[in-house]
């Protein structure tokens, strides 16, 4: 009984100090499955000069704003094929997110919304295994001229397809959790 | 069976009287705690059926004594009874120490139960084990709301925090069984680690109360405490099985007591509880599962002047969140806001899928304690502390299954206390301790980490007196000094850190350049004193008040001073900032208390000046490629809180018993000239009860419980653009839910079979009527209703 009272602080200090070593830096976090980009590749059927909107926000969460930028012009008249890529531009080379919401097709679909203009309009062009629509290759038609055309690209996480008008590609019903939300300001000319 | 030792005694005397009997017993009875003589002490020799009584000098004597062994028993009001065994060849002279102040040990009789007191002059309610077993499938901040004044603020169905005087997470201390538990629940989504059915009774402390523990408790404290050793040969237990309607939880506790009169003891407790998604009056609350396991071993040693114990407790929480909850960025909150019913209502089901939380809490602690005559106790105590926590989101493809936070605190403390209690009117408690803190966040998650990796340390000092000036009036002062030092390792995006300005303010912590990316070091040291004081008076045998005053500060948390990133359950960005000074609280309490056969009554008041009040406010949206979010920054402010907690009980016509329980505060930000966010409204709780002793302790009760809609809140609306359709909507987040009124019901009563076995059989209603209602505390208002009606049986053994 009185041993265990003599050495019990000794095992305290002991468990105490003991405690107290290594001091390693921690290793940086890089990242993963984070989407920085978000690319439309328009190629026009039939042939011609695609034309590429693009969001990239390469800090994340950070306080940069996202970069919206349009490289080529749209024909008025025209039907593109539109194939969709997200990515993670943070790794090097950059690692193709596309490829894991194909994978997993049924529980993601890309909405595409006009506002504005009155000539433009996209269709899906892909399914999933359910006969729903997924959104990774789209057609859009362009129409006659207009300026004021407002493309609003949301990915969703998790939707409820089934949902009226979901499968039409109307995102009012859809819940879920958005993972990428682009606004394109573009004109057809 | 006094008659039959009387004629044993006879017996075996009438056999000894031939011998040579003419040997002294004499000594002095004296106070172990100041060597003060005790009068009127009884020594009874019971082999012999002699006795003496001490005189006023305390001293006795005992002739005309046999050669041969003598068990002495010496006894005395309010003293432990000492049992001394004596072999006699000779005259003998002996000094015999009583304890005499059994009451200031900790044992105060209150209606047959020996509870203590933590403070003297404390705001301070006692919650005892008979309520505690009711609560046994719910959580801690559940039992605690029973206290007027303490409501709970709930970011999930298990996930309840206790909010005291209006004020909740690190600012309010939590021990249990003498150990500050050290938790991850800085901010408001993490629940404490804490099984309900460990503790005997629990103390809450409203304001910094008693310093012996921490010196930043602006809140309150609450105290978890073991059932008290018993130096007796006992084996004891009890078990608690319930069953709840809603969610179909299911919950088991059982605890086994082995006391031995020599003082060894040895006693477990083990708890599991389950449930499955709970629902709302219509409609089912998606992944609101629960799965808690819970264990606790102690084992020791204990006489009058020396222990020790050893206790080991764990704790695994497995908890799901509302799967409508989580929500990808403002456009979905404003959609959770402006429906009424969830987007995802699906089917009951007991599984937890993403996002869910994973949280487990270790905790080894040994202490020893030792009386030294003519002084007081020594204490010593040394406890380890692992608590570590997972969260898993929605994630998508290989990281489907990992965890998107993992974080690892380990905490090592150490802890000196001193008790003098050789004097009569005052006692005098001093002590220090030292505390290591290791955090670790895995990078392994492949997520930024919400709280980076930091080591801490902690030292305090402190010393409480304690005077009793006459039998009306009672005085204590105490004062402590906290030294805190906080040493980080932390990541920042460069962006973020231009952003902050820390480019100009703390360029001389970083450590690496990576980029994208800082490694910097940041070192914080917080020098705290911390002052409790308080009067209690009697005025009369009924009436009495109290007054306390007390100075605490807080220093800020690694969430405050560190957060930088998407809160995904909140849709926002959260940011904390280096710069962040601790609180300090001046808290004034009043309290007038009357009490006689049939009323009670407690009128407790606040008035807390925090200076530096740490608080979340919006500052405007940032826009990122998920769509853009509102940024809440950490910033201090000066903020008044005044309460008013009112408790009355009133028994009549024998059987019946009212029981009103209210409480208000009024919280501003007097800086900025406007309320302060989550207050708790104006709530009444009205509770009629029946009880009739004769029919096996049957007790009936209808509650009703009234909560007002909170009127005074900031405005933190803000306005957001919505991509879809292309145009802007102010986002309600400030508005609170309307008032509400829920009824509940129950019954228990009391079975006794052979020695001391009993079965408790209660049955109750929750929410009866089934009530739609939310809650402005309950941060899933924004998504889903309340839970409704909810019927519950639960036995209870005890053996």
């Amino acid at each position: 009984m009185k041993t265990i009272f003599k050495f019990l602080p000794f095992l305290l200090l002991t468990a105490f100090i003991a405690s107290c070593s290594d001091d390693d830096s921690p290793a940086p976090v890089n990242e993963e499955e984070v989407i920085t980009t978000l690319r439309i590749t328009f190629t026009p059927q039939g042939g011609g000069t695609q034309v590429v909107f693009q969001s990239q926000d390469l800090d994340g969460d950070g306080p940069n704003a996202p970069v919206v930028s349009i490289v080529g012009d749209l024909q008025t008249g025209t039907t593109y094929n539109g194939a969709v890529e997200v990515l993670n531009e943070l790794e090097t080379p950059a690692e193709d997110i596309t490829e894991e919401v194909m994978e997993e097709d049924d529980e993601h679909q890309f909405f595409y919304t006009i506002t504005g203009g009155a000539g433009p309009a996209i269709t899906y062009n892909d399914s999933d295994g359910d006969g729903n629509p997924v959104g990774l290759s789209i057609i859009l038609t362009t129409g006659a001229n207009s300026t004021i055309n407002v493309l609003t690209v949301t990915l969703r996480h998790e939707p409820d397809k089934d949902a009226s008008g979901v499968s039409d590609g109307d995102i009012t019903n859809a819940g879920g959790e958005t993972d990428v939300e682009a606004t394109f300001n573009f004109t057809v000319n | 069976m006094k008659y039959y030792l009387l004629f044993i005694v006879l017996l075996t005397s009438s056999n000894i009287l031939a011998q040579d009997c003419n040997f002294i017993f004499k000594g002095e009875i004296q106070d172990f705690h100041n060597k003060m003589p005790i009068e009127a002490a009884t020594v009874y020799i019971e082999n012999l059926n002699k006795y003496a009584i001490s005189d006023i000098n305390g001293k006795f004597i005992i002739t005309n004594l046999c050669e041969g062994k003598l068990k002495v028993s010496v006894s005395h009001l309010s003293c432990e009874t000492k049992i001394l065994e004596i072999n006699l060849i000779n005259n003998i002279e002996q000094t015999i120490y009583l304890e005499h102040h059994v009451e200031e040990l900790g044992i105060v009789t209150v209606e047959g139960k020996s509870i203590n007191n933590k403070t003297s002059s404390g705001q301070e309610t006692i919650i005892k084990s008979t309520t505690i077993d009711n609560f046994s499938s719910e959580s801690l901040g559940d039992v605690l709301n029973q206290v007027s004044g303490v409501t709970s603020i709930t970011t999930g169905s298990k996930i309840v925090k206790p909010v005291i005087g209006g004020l909740h997470s690190s600012r309010i201390t939590i021990i249990n069984n003498n150990v500050r538990m050290e938790d991850q629940e800085w901010g408001i989504e993490h629940a404490p680690n804490i099984d309900v059915n460990v503790a005997d009774n629990i103390s809450v402390i409203k304001g910094s109360g008693t310093l012996a523990y921490s010196g930043d408790a602006i809140g309150g404290i609450v105290v978890l405490q073991p059932k008290r050793i018993i130096k007796k040969d006992t084996l004891f237990g009890k078990t608690i099985a319930g069953f709840q309607s809603n969610g179909i939880g299911y919950n088991i506790s059982s605890s086994l007591f082995k006391n031995f009169e020599s003082g060894w003891f040895a006693n477990g407790v083990f708890g599991y509880k389950q449930n499955g998604d709970l629902k709302s009056p219509s409609y089912y609350l998606n992944n609101t599962g629960a799965k808690i396991f819970s264990a606790s071993l102690q084992s020791g040693f204990t006489s009058f002047e020396k222990g020790f114990e050893v206790y080991l407790s764990y704790i695994d929480n497995q908890l799901g969140i509302l799967s409508s909850s989580h929500i990808g960025n403002t456009e979905d909150l404003v959609n959770a806001i402006n429906n009424e019913e969830p987007y995802i209502s699906e089917d009951f089901s007991y599984s937890i899928i993403a996002p869910r939380q994973e949280a487990s809490h270790f905790l080894a602690k040994t202490n020893m304690f030792k009386r030294f005559k003519s002084f007081g106790k020594v204490s010593l105590q040394y406890d380890y502390q692992n608590s570590h926590r997972f969260e898993f989101d929605k994630r998508v493809g290989d990281d489907r299954d990992k965890a998107a936070v993992d974080l690892k605190l380990q905490t090592h403390s150490l802890k000196a206390d001193v008790n003098v209690d050789k004097f009569d009117e005052i006692k005098l408690d001093f002590g220090l301790s030292g505390r290591f803190q290791d955090n670790f966040a895995n990078p392994d998650t492949g997520v930024r980490r919400l709280i980076p990796d930091y080591k801490k340390y902690d030292f305090g000092i402190y010393a409480i007196v304690k005077k009793e000036f006459n039998e009306k009036l009672t005085a204590d002062f105490g004062v402590r000094y906290d030294l805190n030092h906080i040493d980080a390792l932390k990541f920042y995006r460069t962006s973020r850190w231009e952003e902050r300005g820390y480019d100009e303010d703390f360029s001389d912590i970083i450590v690496e350049d990576l980029g994208t990316q800082l490694l910097t070091n940041p070192k914080l040291t917080f020098h705290n004193i911390s002052v409790s004081t308080g009067l209690l008076y009697d005025v009369d045998r009924e009436n009495s008040i109290l007054f306390n005053y007390g100075l605490s500060s807080r220093p800020p948390n690694p969430s405050e001073i560190f957060s930088d990133g998407l809160h995904h359950s909140a849709a926002r960005i959260e940011l904390g900032d280096l710069r962040i000074d601790k609180e300090i609280s001046n808290r004034f309490g009043f309290t007038y208390k009357f009490n006689n056969e049939n009323l009670s009554l407690n009128l407790e008041t606040h008035y807390n000046l925090i200076n530096n009040f740490i608080y979340l406010q919006p500052t405007g949206t940032e826009s990122t490629i998920r769509g853009s979010f509102p940024v809440w920054e950490y910033f201090q402010t000066n903020a008044n809180l005044f309460g008013v907690d009112a408790t009355a009980s009133y028994k009549f016509l024998n059987n019946w018993n009212i029981n009103l329980n209210s409480s208000y505060v009024y919280g501003q930000d007097s800086d900025n000239d406007r309320p302060i966010i989550d207050m708790p409204s104006f709530r009444n709780t009205s509770k009629l009860s029946y009880s009739k002793k004769e029919w096996n302790n049957l007790i009936l009760s209808l509650e009703h419980i009234f909560v007002g809609k909170q009127n005074r809140y900031p405005d933190n609306n803000f306005d957001t653009y919505i991509a879809s359709t292309d145009s802007f909507v102010t986002v309600d987040i400030s508005t609170p839910p309307a008032a509400y009124n829920l009824f509940n019901f129950s019954t228990e009563t009391t079975f006794s079979f052979a020695d001391k076995i009993k079965l408790n059989v209660m049955a109750g209603i929750n929410n009866i009527f089934n009530t739609k209602y939310r809650e402005y505390l309950n941060r899933l208002r924004y998504f889903a209703d309340d839970i409704g009606r909810n019927i519950t049986l639960q036995l209870k053994l005890n053996y």
